[in-house]
């Protein structure tokens, strides 16, 4: 999917500048994993992993799956998160502004962007996807799409 | 001055831009992707092609566009801040914010009939200094700076023939901008010459015996218990100690919420409200710039203001009227 | 280098008693190797009272003793009164002015001579040239500058008629703000503020939660807790095109502050042993020069010939 995302917008590694190179270390502290991206221009990578075998990594942003979602789909102001604590950042500073400023530009849906990844089946999944989704964010208190589309 | 207050709305991104419009700004203020402006922040701002865009987008739905180009020229590379200047004219832009008279010279030498407002940037205090720049330069709007009160905001617009604007919310500088090189002391990066201040790139967290310390550079700014608001290492709303007091000495980690002295600093003559923040997110865009639309429209029908409701969006979590009201001196 | 360079005394920046002030200015008039003082009150306008009729006695003696006096207007005017101290300064007749806020331009008649202080930001070569074509006649640059930004502003200078000088000396002036904070850390309203600042001739000390020297506060003014000194940078700020080094006053020895300069200028003293010299006249202070590398103001960046040994690093 993240391969996906850098073919579908290209505006996001113009933001990011150097920090396309960086890796950051997302840790969702609800969760039993982390993951582990590295928005490389050429070949975008993200993989869950264990805690322990994170291994190294420039920037570490931590914090809730709710709060970590909010981020990525602009439902939440990064700074109002990190002031009230739902978040913590470590590391490259510079590189977690750089990410920050890029996602919040690139006006991500993880919904359009995970059908996207699935090719032919892609409008069926984001059908199916904003079906389910809404509900889900309602249940959960997720915000699983993009706050101005869903 | 029975006139609609403007809301001067601030955009990092594109998308913030969009989102600002949406949100009912009348005008929104932006920069090029470079050391030109003032939040010169990574992953921030506008290409050409970008601003061209936002331009275009803003003029559609009724809004106009100005362009921040104010920070001070570096010695012998003026031409890349004159580049932005002719950029913006390019692009569209209503107007262009400036502070330094180099470049205000340039910009009216160039582009006169392109609206120019001076930047906070410039500290012009007071009605001579505004005079100076009117004169010397045709600036049309100067943005006044945080360290006046409603009384002597409402004095200078008796005296000065151009508009004012004045900050209503948003992050608090305790010092005159444009005059201040604490950044610069701590980092080598100052808002004059990079368009940081407390540069990312020098900022390091830490856990240390229960506490997070912000470090800028090789100084501490701030240490709290694990569970408080955690502060950004700004460099004046930092915690230090004097004379063994430990305290926040030149400013708490609050920001400016003048919302309900709206109807006063209209009553003062100031022609345009300004909300700080290219550096957040659409989110916090979307919310502020919709309440302060209900406000102004409140304002111009002669309704109370509605208070308080974006107290969660601030540093701290805490607001202040600032320099709005004199006990803050 | 077929020009002298010259020394300023820049304006006094802290609140001393006037028994204090005229006896500091009585001595620099009679011992100081300085060519040019800059008098008056720069910071704040409540303090100008306690010492305004000393100036014209001041004045006479500096002037007796061979020096050059340039009254100084304040950093920021936002009174009534603050504008009216304006007008009457430049009313007042025939010294030249040091403007330290640009409303003093306001006030001042296209074509008069005046210099330009620190607080002003002329960053670029622009900005100079208009206020050269202004009037301008001396410039003393802002004190963050770097090394590349003051050898073309040097030129530009030079080829527009404008001294160049730079802060060579004394805590570097950093932010100026409308709100007081000696009154706040006393606990005291600005408008009450009972002059605590007088308690501090060299400010008052800001340490970080992890006990680093940091800044140093004087009432609405906030200024570095290092000591600018740039003995070590003379060399090479002359062979860029600096003609005038300022040195800020402090409650030491200013009379031997300037004598090294001085001598350092004058080619009768090497700058390493000025430097262990000024180290030993004020063991307490911490050196630094951070700005002119681009680096962090604070730091102290040795200069070639200087041994680190002599100098006490922050």
């Amino acid at each position: 999917m993240a391969t996906s995302v850098g073919r579908r917008q290209p505006g996001l590694f113009a933001r990011l500048g150097v920090h396309a190179e960086k890796s950051f270390l997302l840790d969702v502290t609800d969760l039993p994993f982390v993951f582990r991206l590295e928005p490389r221009r050429d070949r975008p990578h993200i993989e869950p992993r264990r805690r322990e075998d994170a291994g190294a990594w420039d920037a570490r942003i931590a914090g809730t799956l709710s709060a970590l979602l909010g981020l990525v789909h602009g439902a939440a102001d990064g700074d109002a998160l990190f002031f009230s604590r739902d978040i913590v950042i470590e590391g490259d500073m510079e590189a977690v502004l750089a990410l920050r400023n890029a996602l919040d530009d690139a006006e991500l849906d993880l919904s359009v962007e995970a059908a996207a990844a699935f090719g032919a089946a892609g409008a069926a999944a984001e059908r199916i996807a904003r079906r389910i989704l809404p509900m889900a964010s309602r249940v959960t208190g997720l915000a699983l799409t993009r706050r101005d589309r869903s | 001055m029975g006139n609609k207050l403007e809301l001067v709305c601030p955009a990092g991104t594109p998308a913030a831009l969009r989102t600002a419009v949406d949100a009912g700004a009348d005008s929104i203020y932006c920069g090029f992707r470079d050391e030109t402006n003032a939040r010169n922040f990574p992953g921030l701002n506008f290409s050409p092609e970008e601003m061209a865009q936002g331009v275009a987008y803003a003029h559609a739905k009724g809004a106009r566009v100005l362009v921040a180009i104010n920070t001070f020229p570096r010695a012998g590379a003026a031409e890349i801040w004159h580049r932005a200047v002719d950029e913006a004219a390019r692009a569209g832009a209503d107007a262009l914010i400036l502070a330094d008279m180099g470049l205000l010279a340039y910009a009216a030498e160039r582009h006169p009939q392109l609206r120019r407002h001076l930047s906070v940037q410039a500290a012009a205090a007071n009605a001579d200094a505004i005079r100076f720049y009117v004169e010397e330069f045709g600036v049309k709007r100067v943005v006044l700076p945080r360290v006046l009160t409603v009384a002597e905001i409402a004095a200078i617009n008796r005296e000065v023939p151009c508009e004012t604007e004045v900050f209503v919310f948003g992050g608090l500088c305790v010092m005159a901008e444009g005059r201040c090189s604490l950044s610069s002391y701590a980092t080598g990066r100052s808002p004059n010459m990079n368009g940081v201040c407390s540069p990312a790139s020098h900022v390091h967290y830490r856990e240390e015996r229960g506490e997070l310390v912000s470090r800028l550079g090789e100084f501490t700014i701030d240490r709290v218990s694990k569970g408080e608001p955690a502060p950004y290492p700004t460099l004046c709303k930092g915690c230090f100690s004097v004379s063994g007091k430990r305290g926040h000495v030149f400013e708490d980690p609050v920001s400016l919420d003048a919302a309900t002295l709206i109807p006063e600093l209209a009553q003062a003559g100031v022609t345009a409200l300004k909300i700080e923040g290219r550096q957040r997110s659409r989110s916090y865009i979307h919310d502020v710039v919709a309440s302060f639309r209900r406000a102004v429209d409140a304002q111009a029908a002669g309704n109370p203001i509605p208070a308080g409701e974006l107290r969660r969006l601030s540093e701290g979590q805490t607001t202040t009227a600032g320099a709005y009201r004199k006990t803050w001196r | 280098m077929p020009e002298r360079p010259t020394i300023t005394l820049g304006p006094l920046l802290f609140n001393w008693s006037a028994d204090q002030w005229s006896d500091f200015y009585a001595r620099i008039a009679d011992e100081a190797p300085v060519d040019r003082v800059c008098l008056g009150e720069v910071v704040c306008s409540k303090r100008m009272p306690f010492y305004v009729d000393r100036i014209p006695d001041t004045i006479e003696r500096l002037h007796r003793g061979g020096k050059e006096v340039i009254l100084s207007s304040l950093a920021l005017v936002t009174l009534k009164r603050e504008r009216q101290m304006c007008a009457d300064l430049a009313a007042s007749g025939e010294l030249e002015i040091e403007v330290n806020d640009l409303t003093m331009l306001a006030h001042l008649p296209k074509g008069r001579p005046f210099s330009i202080s620190p607080l002003i930001n002329v960053y670029n070569e622009g900005t100079l040239v208009h206020l050269a074509k202004r009037g301008a006649t001396r410039l003393c640059l802002p004190p963050e500058l770097p090394m590349p930004s003051i050898e073309t502003l040097a030129r530009a200078a030079a080829s527009s008629g404008v001294v160049p000088e730079v802060w060579a000396f004394g805590r570097v002036p950093l932010a100026i703000s409308g709100r007081c904070y000696h009154a706040r850390v006393h606990g005291l309203a600005k408008d009450n503020c009972q002059f605590v600042c007088g308690k501090d001739p060299d400010g008052l000390k800001v340490e970080t939660l992890d006990g680093e020297e940091f800044l140093t506060i004087n009432g609405v003014q906030t200024l570095s807790f290092t000591h600018c000194n740039l003995l070590g940078d003379l060399g090479r700020l002359r062979a860029a095109g600096i003609t005038s080094f300022r040195i800020s006053p402090h409650s030491g020895d200013m009379v031997g502050v300037a004598d090294l300069f001085r001598r350092v200028l004058d080619g009768d003293l090497e700058d390493s042993e000025a430097t262990a010299r000024l180290a030993a006249m004020m063991p307490e202070v911490i050196f630094a020069n951070g700005f002119l590398a681009g680096a962090c103001g604070a730091d102290f960046v040795p200069s070639r010939r200087s041994s680190p040994a002599d100098i006490r690093a922050s």
